[in-house]
């Protein structure tokens, strides 16, 4: 059998504002390079097929399973994971909403869910809650959060025009 | 997953130069299907032909009134295209039944089209699949054929075309444009899929060293009715079962056009215009849309377990024709079946 | 101390909340460790025979690859499996994984590849070819069942199936009106989010193990006598679990692996085993169960007969409480039960939430169903009728029994009394309208073994209270916090729980509803006697003159204290010891779940547009995190009750479910309203805190609820699980 060279190439990505630059096999998917090779272990590997949605992170503003894209094909991109959302200090409103509807258990989902919701509300498409809940389906939680979190997205989403309101 | 080359083209003359002289190579687009199977090791590319470079990312009118949408346009950017949302809602509500936001805002045009089965068996190399490893046998035809094909299945095999946009494609009638080393051509959606026969392991007519380069939609008619409802196994983020996508003009109560195409019943979407006529000229009623039901599945072929495919795509096709002559087409969100 | 108002009781943001969002939670695959190995299992492709060969050339010589574990090398194995047992592990041989050549189930490890990066592991495994001799497999409990067999060993610290009352064969016989019905439910697979993995940091001395587990003493133990770590210090590290259900309640075959490789290369290893083999590391064991019910024409129950047969592995007798309630929630003078194993060639089974209650209370609860239907009344008064304040199998009183309040309440606030009784007789458009509901049971205990908690009153005034068990995502940080901050007087603020490492004071297993009522009971206790200590001391150094105003002691003066005394700490342990009230009390905890679906007629799409689920559960911590806890389990229920089903190919002996395209779990689409209320319930003798657990009753009633409300809506008896739309297709022919 035929084992190709492994070729290493070099790839520049832009990750939370900071540009980390890597060399890397093309077989190594954006999930395991933030993973194994950045440390970022946010973003969470739950079924490394595209079916669950816990290593959505946004690839220029927009949310993207990371475990079926190659590193090496998103050279140059913009990529925002769950540890360049929010500080300790400061959450982002989502972080909040997501603590205080109690959106999780286990965690383990949590990120992917956040910059899901992230990019569903950049997409600017779901508005009612049957609209969340589909645009959320692929963010797959077995401890069974999706109210806590269903909740947590509208109250953001509403949150702005509350406030005009006033 | 396969070591394998990595190259990203520069132009599409390079990718079809490439695939010209490399039967190992593949192209990658979103990738959501082609990393998917190659983490399986079911698809083992020896070089990979990245292509997001290439300039096939606009969505444009053609002469004729159609629409022209380029290969590497995402799912996501052409369901909410205004002019998908406007003049090709089947189309938008189609691809939004599909997969996740996720996975639509990798997904390609060209990848969805060239999408692979779901069956199990074929995702699974320590089984025998006929389409993933020719002559090795079928486990699915006596073995888990819950949701295998029962419409135009061979004794090879018995997988379901996955896709939700390609349904709507083929109702609405799309060209596919490719190219190779002669030069473009264009087949027709129709054509572009094929049935397994006894080379299962084809899934389209896309010769090795073509490139899709888009799609070619014709001119959307006025008034057009329509509606795409998927029934599967949970309300969302699955395959279907089964899913019809209807598009009706209706003049006076009497039916004019009528396009129906059927998902997860078959190895390809499935279409049947001869029985379509039968509508033609005819009031838009339950029991003409029951008549034309029974005879777009009356070939249909039930495996062990699948046989109630066969009952469940004729009351789909119903019901997605009486949403579409209601213009109440079904809403990807709300899961009620209206 | 400066005392604030009470917050145990109250719905305090969950502790982990914020570190969670911001995923700064390190789970047992996320440990920088200098060095690592990856390493990645190559699984048998038969489900029984032997292994031939193992042709491993390509892969040894693949990049990156350090070594290909098999069982030939692997390093020396005790050939005893009795020590193998772990603390969870049923009557058996436990699976040992790379043992020998035999192949016990398809799916199983044949091979470790090791490599110093993840994606060569990955890859190379591919290329691995292995041979096998295969023999002859059973995998099709539906053929197996005619060799059932009731298990010879008793599984430990599982209470027996009651024996049986009075003369239930004949009462049945003659009792006026009969309903006798099979059940089936499918294999599950609990699939928490986080894929099973540990990180093994190796050294002389001590191994340090992040592992993925629900005990990681138990892991820790294991390790030692099964893997012959005795002359080191192992360390299991289990500090967030991305949840487990019970798939983490014995040692797993990603820890065993990892530690393997790394003791065989003596470097640090870690092992993510991939969602496809998450089907092959345990499931809820599929069963065939019959239920005879004889009652008069009031509905009184005369006669209850209950017989299952669970799926078990060839070489372990797993068993659960599968028909232990059928004898306790009803009263009912005639009961025989019989539980019963079939063996198949699989993995073992491994409980899984609810584990047998949520099987055998799907097919009693619909059968009492069909009963009220048989007698024409409504489901909720057949129960109101057979209501029983005794534990008739034991014949003892309940500890505390609010389960009348859970069904007056659920009615209540679900509307029951506007149902119509008929099948079929409610609808809206083009949907059938099915409510139905079920009863709920879980045993409410505290931990078998004894649990150790410390408390130390640190440096800066703050209080640190530390175990070994984890927090699978039910909330015990929160709860441990709000407990300790009340018993100390403190704000939350300055508690500091720590959880989820061996090295912590002996705490057993995350499982079985115990541990909130265990734990918390520890950490009072220990709370309290630092509490004793404090002020026993602030006396002596004269910061308090006569020992009554303890709310002074702020951070400030507890440094002092602590300067005075001469010490950096001031710490109290203490181990509680499972409560035995003997044969006076039963105690359990209960719950009534009120199911409305909505289905499409001609299509049967399904939709359980709404739940009400009432729990009592004793003393509520935290109303947040219970509330969450029992919305959780009912979205688990709904996938038991529709989707969920690791189909095997009996052909190939294999579980065809391979990732959640082929295996659904609930989506956020599925899940619409779930309401949860919590009725009151006083129990003084459940628990020294009062607490009862709420870690698997909300699993138990939903799937019997939804599948009476699709009996209600469409007239149909469903009683194969998941009730699947193929199922329900013939709904209006």
């Amino acid at each position: 059998m035929e084992v190709r060279a492994n070729t290493a190439l070099h790839v520049t990505l832009t990750i939370n504002g900071v540009e980390r630059k890597a060399s890397i096999e093309p077989c190594v998917t954006l999930l395991d390079l933030l993973r194994e090779k950045f440390d970022l272990t946010g973003t969470k590997k739950g079924c490394d097929h595209g079916q669950c949605g816990a290593c959505t992170v946004l690839i220029n503003g927009k949310r993207i399973n990371s475990c079926l894209v190659l590193a090496v094909s998103r050279d140059g991109s913009e990529i925002t994971t769950i540890e360049g959302i929010g500080t300790a200090n400061e959450l982002h409103p989502l972080q909040d909403a997501f603590v205080r509807h109690d959106a999780l258990q286990c965690g383990y989902c949590t990120p992917g869910q956040i910059c899901s919701a992230i990019g569903l509300i950049s997409e600017g498409k779901a508005k009612t809650r049957d609209e969340i809940r589909e645009a959320m389906s692929g963010n797959l939680c077995r401890c069974g959060a999706y109210i806590g979190i269903v909740d947590a997205i509208e109250e953001v989403i509403a949150a702005p025009r509350r406030k005009t309101v006033r | 997953m396969r070591r394998f080359e990595y190259l990203r083209a520069a132009s599409i003359d390079q990718a079809i130069e490439r695939l010209s002289f490399d039967p190992g190579a593949k192209l990658l687009a979103g990738g959501t299907n082609l990393v998917d199977l190659m983490k399986y090791d079911v698809a083992c590319p020896t070089t990979i032909i990245d292509i997001n470079d290439l300039p096939l990312g606009d969505i444009k009118e053609t002469s004729d009134g159609g629409l022209r949408i380029g290969a590497l346009v995402t799912n996501s950017d052409l369901a909410f295209h205004p002019v998908i949302e406007n003049r090709y809602p089947l189309l938008a509500s189609a691809i939004l039944a599909g997969a996740s936001a996720q996975l639509r805002n990798a997904a390609t045009v060209a990848g969805n089209l060239l999408q692979r089965t779901r069956c199990s068996y074929f995702y699974d190399v320590m089984t025998p699949c006929n389409k993933r490893t020719p002559g090795s046998g079928c486990p699915a035809r006596n073995g888990l054929n819950r949701n295998h094909a029962i419409l135009g299945a061979s004794q090879d095999c018995v997988a379901t075309h996955p896709s939700d946009m390609c349904v709507a494609l083929a109702a609405i009638g799309t060209m596919i444009v490719v190219q190779g080393p002669n030069g473009a051509r264009s087949i027709s959606l129709a054509d572009f899929h094929r049935l397994p026969g006894d080379t299962p392991e084809q899934d389209t007519t896309l010769r090795n060293n073509e490139i899709i380069l888009g799609i070619e939609l014709p001119p959307a008619p006025e008034f057009q009715r329509y509606s795409y409802l998927k029934i599967r196994d949970r309300l969302s983020y699955a395959f279907a079962l089964v899913s019809a996508a209807a598009l009706l003009t209706i003049d006076d109560g009497v039916i004019s056009t009528a396009h129906v195409a059927l998902g997860g019943v078959a190895h390809k979407p499935w279409r049947d215009t001869a029985a379509e006529v039968v509508l033609v000229g005819r009031p838009a009623s339950r029991g003409n849309f029951h008549q034309f039901a029974s005879m777009l599945l009356s070939r249909s072929e039930a495996l062990s377990q699948n046989g109630f495919k066969i009952e469940l795509a004729r009351r789909t096709v119903v019901r997605a024709l009486e949403q579409a002559a209601s213009r109440t087409p079904q809403s990807q969100s709300d899961k009620r079946v209206h | 101390m400066d005392q604030g108002p009470a917050i145990t009781g109250k719905s305090i943001p969950r502790i982990d909340g914020p570190v969670k969002v911001r995923g700064q939670a390190k789970y047992a695959a996320e440990y920088d460790v200098a060095d690592l190995l990856h390493a990645a299992i190559v699984s048998a492709s038969i489900a029984k025979g032997r292994v031939i060969s193992i042709d491993a050339a390509a892969a040894k010589n693949f990049p990156g690859v350090v070594a290909v574990l098999t069982h030939k090398n692997r390093p020396w194995f005790w050939p005893f499996s009795f020590l193998y047992k772990d603390l969870a592990g049923p009557p058996g041989k436990p699976f040992r994984p790379l043992y020998d050549d035999r192949v016990l189930f398809s799916g199983q490890p044949v091979a470790l590849i090791v490599a110093d990066n993840y994606e060569a592991a990955r890859d190379a495994a591919a290329l691995v070819s292995v041979s096998y001799e295969r023999e002859q497999h059973a995998t099709d409990l539906a053929v197996e069942v005619s060799k059932a067999y009731k298990p010879p060993r008793h599984r430990l610290g599982l209470a027996p199936t009651p024996h049986p009352t009075g003369d239930a064969d004949r009462a049945f016989l003659a009792s006026p009106v009969k309903v006798e019905a099979s059940y089936t439910t499918a294999a599950e697979n609990h699939h928490p989010m986080e894929l099973f993995a540990t990180t093994v940091e190796w050294s002389d001395k001590i191994v340090t193990v992040y592992d993925k587990t629900q005990s990681p003493k138990s892991v820790e133990i294991f390790l030692k006598v099964a893997l012959r770590l005795f002359r080191r210090k192992v360390r299991v590290v289990s500090s967030f679990v991305g949840g487990a259900f019970g798939l983490g309640l014995r040692p797993q075959q990603s820890v065993i692996l990892a530690v393997l490789a790394a003791k065989a290369l003596k470097r640090s290893v870690r092992l993510v085993l991939p969602r496809d083999h998450m089907f092959a590391l345990g499931y809820r064991a599929n069963a065939i169960q019959t239920v005879s019910l004889g009652a008069d024409e009031n509905g009184r129950l005369l006669a209850i007969k209950h017989q299952a047969v669970a799926a078990t592995s060839q070489s372990e007798d797993a068993q659960d409480p599968m028909l232990n309630f059928s004898a306790s929630l009803y009263r009912c003078d005639n009961v025989k039960l019989t539980y019963q194993l079939a063996k198949l060639d699989t993995v073992s089974p491994c409980d899984m939430r609810a584990p047998g209650a949520a099987t055998g209370m799907f097919a009693l609860e619909c059968a009492m169903d069909e009963l009220a239907y048989a007698i024409n009344i409504d489901p909720l008064a057949l129960r109101l009728a057979n209501y029983t304040e005794r534990d008739q199998s034991e014949n003892r009183p309940f500890s505390s029994k609010a389960l009348r309040e859970c069904y007056l309440q659920g009615a209540e606030r679900f509307g029951w009394a506007k149902r119509s009784h008929a099948p079929r007789s409610m609808r809206k458009g083009k949907e059938l309208i099915g409510w139905g509901m079920a009863t709920g049971v879980w045993e409410a205990a505290m931990s078998p073994a004894p649990a150790r908690v410390k408390v130390s009153l640190l440096a800066d005034g703050r209080f640190e209270v530390t175990t070994s068990i984890t927090d699978i995502g039910t909330g015990t940080y929160t709860i441990l916090t709000q407990i300790a901050a009340d018993a100390l007087g403190a704000p939350r603020e300055r508690v500091v729980v720590k959880l989820g490492d061996s090295a912590l004071p002996f705490n057993p297993i995350q499982g079985g509803s115990w541990t909130a009522a265990t734990s918390g009971s520890a950490v009072q206790a220990a709370c309290d006697k630092l509490k004793k200590k404090i002020l026993l001391r602030a006396k002596q150094t004269g910061i308090v003159g006569n020992g009554q105003a303890t709310e002074l002691l702020s951070p400030a003066a507890l440094a002092d204290l602590l300067k005075l005394s001469g010490s950096d700490n001031l710490s109290a342990t203490a181990t509680i010891i499972n409560v035995k009230f003997g044969k006076k009390y039963a105690s359990a905890t209960h719950s009534a779940v009120f199911a409305e679906v909505r289905i499409d007629e001609e299509l049967a799409v399904v939709r359980v547009t709404r739940l009400v689920c009432t729990v009592a559960a004793g003393r509520i911590l935290n109303p947040a995190t219970a509330r969450s806890q029992i919305i959780g389990a009912s979205v688990m229920g709904i996938g038991k009750a529709l989707y969920e089903d690791a189909a095997t190919d009996h052909n190939l002996g294999r579980c065809m479910a391979h990732n959640f395209a082929d295996y659904h779990i609930p989506s956020n689409a599925d899940v619409y309203d779930i309401e949860v209320l919590f009725v009151e319930e006083t129990d003084d003798k459940v628990s020294p805190i009062g607490v009862k657990g709420l870690g698997e009753i909300g699993s138990v009633a939903v799937a019997p609820a939804i599948a009476n409300a699709i009996f209600h809506a469409t007239g149909q008896r469903m009683r194969d699980l998941p009730i699947t739309i193929d199922r329900l297709t013939r709904l209006s022919d």
